[in-house]
């Protein structure tokens, strides 16, 4: 099946006073249409629509773009646009403006809007009108990475597969493990901690998923893994080839998310044994990884917190650690990032990037989340119930029932198209919300325990009943058979003795 | 002079803080304890109880920041609410006649009674969920529970913690006599204590021993306790517990002296470093009159006297967290040695113990008949007696009868649910009144029911189970019980709340049964299949051949291998050949 994508991006672009091109083609305020195909795959092409208004400022407007610095005028042009998930507002500033440092050619704020120098003529502009909106809205390596079920290996960059598939929900465990209880007593303040740092992202990225968070400590558990002793530095160290080895002895203990069935995200703060500490864990070129920590892509990440030895050999054991919570949630929290694909890609130097402050998210890397998931959600959909389809064809015993039928597999391909054509119309809102419900019931679909009933009724099965009948029967078929055979070879060789 | 009173008082009461532990004060704390016991017989039962209190409510509130508790039943509390929660899955059959009232008995195979919060509203949908978590989680078959096998009691299962259990329809019970229990079920429930099997009690838990055992318990208790004496707010207790008796004749050359390591083949090297108690309890109580009959090392450093089940206990206990446990030798292994060998034929028997079994001939119909025991001297009790027996036995219940000394004992309580084919079991509760000194007999007469045949479990010839039966009852104490605080006296002694000092609570679960159903053939219609198919496929040779073969006279010859027989038989015969 052919899938088509029409993604619509509704821009607004702003000229202050003196920063209007001399070669633009029409007078303001006028719109414009750019289109652009994005190549993915046999099966799927994506084409990005940008549906630009181009219009001077409004009297506030003005006034906000009067203030001294670019963070004051982002927050102060915040309420003046309309809050449209998906969509973007770029205000062009005078090339000689000082609201944006030296060497500073764009700016992207906290929300949905940015700022932009008018540059030398309408080409520069250009250029960088259509690099500002990739970057806020999607790029084609965004939507490989959404459709990368179906995109074939080598396309891909090393960060596509890392990024959590989309899904309705998932659960956040933080685990503090401590291997050795005797000698440490690690106690974290993870309730506040989440609170305060977790919290601000999660309910900013509530419009994705559901979340919820909690936390175990669990003791006694152990990494796979013996470090290294490295005489130099007195350390153990973990080389990176062995880390993949390190996960599944844990795994088994973090305990499995029985109450739901939504992907679980792990975070693991380990503090090493005393035998072994401190450890480190090593990059590719040997080198000790600055956060000594690590990140597997789809799962969670683990960081390694080590405990400092006391000096007096005479200390009483067990030693009592609390553990800076600050360290830990900002390793954390950038996994986190870098797990829902929302790590920030290289960008030429006259970008300058907001930093998202304590929300640890912008507005605009919200929709990006959104316009990938979507993507993703329809492309699910349509493999789910391809591969129905298929597994119809092969097993022609399966019974679908009407209530699988109608209710189900109509309901998710009417969601799954209302969502694409609000895709084509530039609601990105309401087309993320078409998608999750045309997932939630091709799954239903696919999942149905009635679809199962005759699944395993094997053909062999039938062919023994039937065994006890055809095999007598053919017997004298069989043998009159050969009788012919014998008898017209016979023919052949003697026509002279019948003569 | 006040104002001194009130500084001693005030010092007093820093000095006591101080020794209540650490600076830190922890909202959950775990205490593990063993109790070894030499039961009657010349067996040794040992319990393992872990208990982990956690002074948070699981129910109010998103608790999801977890320690001690293991987070995966702290969830499923939270989100089914559940308010109290009992899972046993046993091995073997606890002989209370010859063992003795167990400490804490479960009957053959899986059983799971779960009270919910009055807030749940479908509460046999949270019922269905919670069995499949729980199958998930212990890798048992508990998600074969459903309506078939489950009851809701009125009077036999009450809540044992927090909260008065009057609504029962909230109250949900159900056991698997069919399940098997094993290793891949210790594994996960070894996984849940906070020290795992690594350090404290449970590094005797290998499961090549405990699986070499007549009896074989190991159960989950999960419920609301008071946190304080006032009981303004609530705690949880979560308590695993693991039931073993080992043979010690078969192991030890019909001696029955015995040792940590002969039983466990592990000795014990310290505590969980994360229990605030850590104890061992040997029962030395004396069985006879004569005292000094066994003897155990290494010398416990303490005893402790109780009245458990009624019976004056003496016990001797190893405290692992005390430090100059281990100042001798680096591992506690406690060995029991009989002085004199004790002679057999005076076994004590239990004040209540009940026997049942299934009578009748043919697969037509038959009677279940329970037996129940009273041996107290001259007390008398009530007793309620909780029945489940599967739809595909009809009960007769016109033809129940209940028989103490040759006459007719009418109970006090009835509560008969019958069965609906294919939907619910039939659930018999009766109150009996045991007379001293006593033996009642219960007959019921059932009617077997043909299944449809997808319905028969592999291997139907087996035999179809019926779950054991319960009883309940206070039983009145010889001797005068004290009241006990919880959080001080031993684990083993307060599960069961303890109602007056005058009598004690006793569950009890008779024999599983084993009943015949009457089983088709199921290779029947494939015999049938084949020797239609070969009727067939003759005649149909038969006309075959007749149709498509030519018939022609053959020359006589000298020939044939036949007539050559032919002859050689006739010239031995004297007959002249062909």
């Amino acid at each position: 099946a052919l899938v088509q994508f029409q993604l619509t991006v509704p821009v607004a672009v702003v000229f202050a006073p003196g920063s209007v091109p001399g070669d633009l083609p029409r007078p303001l305020p006028f719109r414009d249409v750019q289109e652009m195909e994005i190549p993915v795959n046999l099966r799927t092409s994506v084409m990005s629509r940008y549906e630009t208004v181009y219009r001077s400022t409004t009297a506030q407007e003005n006034i906000a773009l009067h203030a001294a610095t670019a963070q004051e005028a982002d927050a102060a042009l915040h309420p003046l646009q309309d809050a449209l998930l998906g969509s973007l507002t770029i205000y062009v500033v005078p090339e000689t403006s000082s609201l944006l440092p030296q060497g500073i050619n764009v700016y992207v704020g906290k929300h949905r809007s940015a700022l932009v120098r008018a540059g030398r003529g309408l080409a520069t502009l250009h250029s960088r009108l259509q690099q500002l909106t990739q970057v806020m809205s999607f790029t084609s390596s965004s939507i490989a990475a959404a459709l990368s079920d179906g995109v074939p290996d080598g396309q891909l960059g090393p960060d596509a597969r890392r990024h959590l598939k989309s899904s309705l929900g998932y659960e956040i465990t933080f685990s503090l493990l401590n291997p050795d209880p005797k000698s440490h007593t690690v106690d974290w303040d993870i309730e506040d901690a989440v609170n305060r740092y977790v919290q601000p992202v999660l309910d900013k990225l509530s419009l994705v998923a559901n979340f919820s968070v909690d936390s175990q400590i669990l003791y006694y558990a152990v990494l796979g893994v013996t470090p290294r002793f490295d005489k130099e530095s007195s350390s153990f160290l973990l080389s990176t080839h062995s880390l993949p080895h390190v996960i599944n002895p844990v795994e088994a203990r973090l305990g499995s998310s029985a109450a739901s069935l939504y992907p679980v995200l792990n975070f693991l703060l380990y503090v090493p044994e005393r035998s072994h500490s401190p450890l480190y864990i090593q990059d590719k070129d040997g080198a000790p990884v600055s956060t000594n920590a690590f990140h597997s892509p789809r799962w969670g990440g683990i960081m390694v917190y080590n405990v400092e030895t006391p000096a007096s050999p005479q200390a009483l054991f067990p030693l009592h650690v609390e553990v800076d919570m600050v360290r830990v949630m900002e390793v954390f929290l950038a996994q986190l990032r870098l797990l829902f694909g929302l790590s920030r890609e290289e960008l030429p130097t006259e970008f300058l990037m907001e930093s998202p402050g304590n929300e640890g998210l912008a507005d605009w890397e919200l929709d990006r989340l959104l316009w990938a998931h979507t993507i993703e959600n329809i492309a699910t959909v349509s493999t789910t119930l391809t591969s129905l389809a298929q597994l119809l064809d092969k097993i022609g015993n399966i019974v679908i029932k009407d209530d699988v039928a109608s209710e189900v597999v109509y309901r998710a391909v009417s969601s799954a198209q209302s969502a694409m054509a609000k895709l084509a119309a530039g609601h990105l809102h309401s087309a993320f919300q078409a998608s999750k419900e045309a997932v939630t019931s091709s799954e239903r679909a696919f999942f149905d325990p009635s679809l199962l009933h005759l699944l395993y009724f094997p053909d062999d099965q039938k062919f023994a009943i039937y065994i006890p009948l055809f095999l007598p029967v053919a017997v004298p078929i069989l043998l009159s058979l050969a009788k012919i055979v014998r008898e017209t070879r016979q023919c052949k060789k003697e026509p002279t003795k019948m003569d | 002079a006040g104002g001194m009173a009130a500084a001693a008082a005030a010092l007093v009461l820093l000095l006591l803080l101080a020794a209540a532990g650490p600076a830190w004060a922890r909202p959950d704390v775990l205490r593990e304890e063993l109790l070894l016991s030499p039961l009657p017989a010349g067996d040794v039962a040992a319990t393992f109880q872990f208990r982990t209190r956690w002074d948070a409510d699981l129910q109010r509130g998103a608790v999801s920041h977890y320690r001690l508790f293991p987070k995966a039943l702290g969830r499923l509390v939270a989100a089914l609410g559940v308010r109290e929660l009992h899972l046993s899955l046993t091995q073997g059959f606890w002989r209370t006649r010859t063992w003795g009232q167990p400490p804490l008995q479960a009957p053959a195979g899986a059983e799971l009674w779960v009270w919910f919060q009055p807030t749940v509203t479908d509460v046999d949908k949270a019922w269905k969920e919670l069995s499949n978590i729980l199958s998930g989680i212990f890798c048992a078959s508990l998600n074969f529970i459903d309506s078939t096998n489950t009851v809701t009691p009125t009077a036999s299962f009450k809540p044992l913690g927090l909260g008065n259990g009057t609504d029962h329809h909230l109250l949900r019970y159900a056991v698997l006599p069919r399940e098997v229990v094993c290793t891949e079920n210790l594994t996960p429930w070894k996984k849940l204590l906070p020290c795992g099997s690594k350090a404290g009690l449970a590094v005797l838990l290998k499961a090549e021993r405990l699986f070499h055992s007549s009896y074989h318990s190991q159960a989950v208790h999960i419920r609301p306790i008071c946190r304080d004496a006032s009981c303004l707010a609530v705690s949880w207790e979560l308590r695993q517990t693991l039931t073993v008796v080992f043979d010690s004749f078969a192991g030890g050359q019909g001696k029955k002296d015995w040792s940590l390591f002969r039983m466990f083949s592990r000795t014990l090297t310290d505590a969980c470093p994360l229990a605030s108690q850590s104890k061992v309890y040997v029962d030395i109580s004396p069985k006879n009159k004569e005292k000094e009959l066994l003897e155990v090392t290494p010398p416990p450093a303490s005893l402790h006297e109780a009245v458990v089940q009624g019976e004056k206990r003496t016990y001797a206990i190893y405290d692992l967290l005390s430090p100059s446990l281990f100042n001798t030798s680096r591992s506690l292994n406690v060995q029991l040695k009989w002085t004199r060998p004790q002679d057999s034929s005076e076994l004590p028997t239990p004040v209540l113990h009940a026997h049942r079994y299934v009578s009748g001939y043919g697969l037509q119909t038959g009677e279940i008949s329970t037996l129940i025991y009273n041996t107290h001297p001259y007390r008398a009790f009530p007793v309620i007696l909780l029945e489940t027996v599967p739809w595909y036995l009809r009960l007769y219940v016109h033809t129940l009868t209940i028989i103490t000394k040759g006459k007719e004992n009418k109970p006090s309580y009835i509560h008969y649910q019958p069965a609906q084919d294919r939907r619910r079991p039939h659930l018999l509760e009766m109150l009996i009144q045991l007379p001293a000194n006593s033996i009642t007999k219960i007959t019921i007469q059932f009617e077997r029911a043909l299944l449809k045949w997808t319905e028969y479990p592999p291997d139907p010839n087996h035999g179809f189970y019926v779950g054991s039966s319960v009883l309940s009852a206070l039983v009145p104490s010889i001797i005068a019980m004290k009241e006990v605080d919880m959080e001080q006296s031993p684990l083993f002694t307060s599960l069961f709340p303890s109602s007056d000092g005058s009598s004690y609570f006793v569950r009890l679960y008779t024999e599983p049964l084993l009943v015949n159903l009457p089983t088709p053939d199921f290779s029947m219609p494939y015999n049938v299949i084949c020797l239609t198919c070969t009727v067939v496929a003759v005649c149909y040779g038969s006309f075959y051949n007749l149709l498509t073969r030519t018939f022609h006279v053959e020359e006589p010859s000298r020939g044939g291998l036949a007539k050559r027989l032919a002859n050689i038989i006739r010239k031995l015969r004297g007959v002249p050949p062909l």
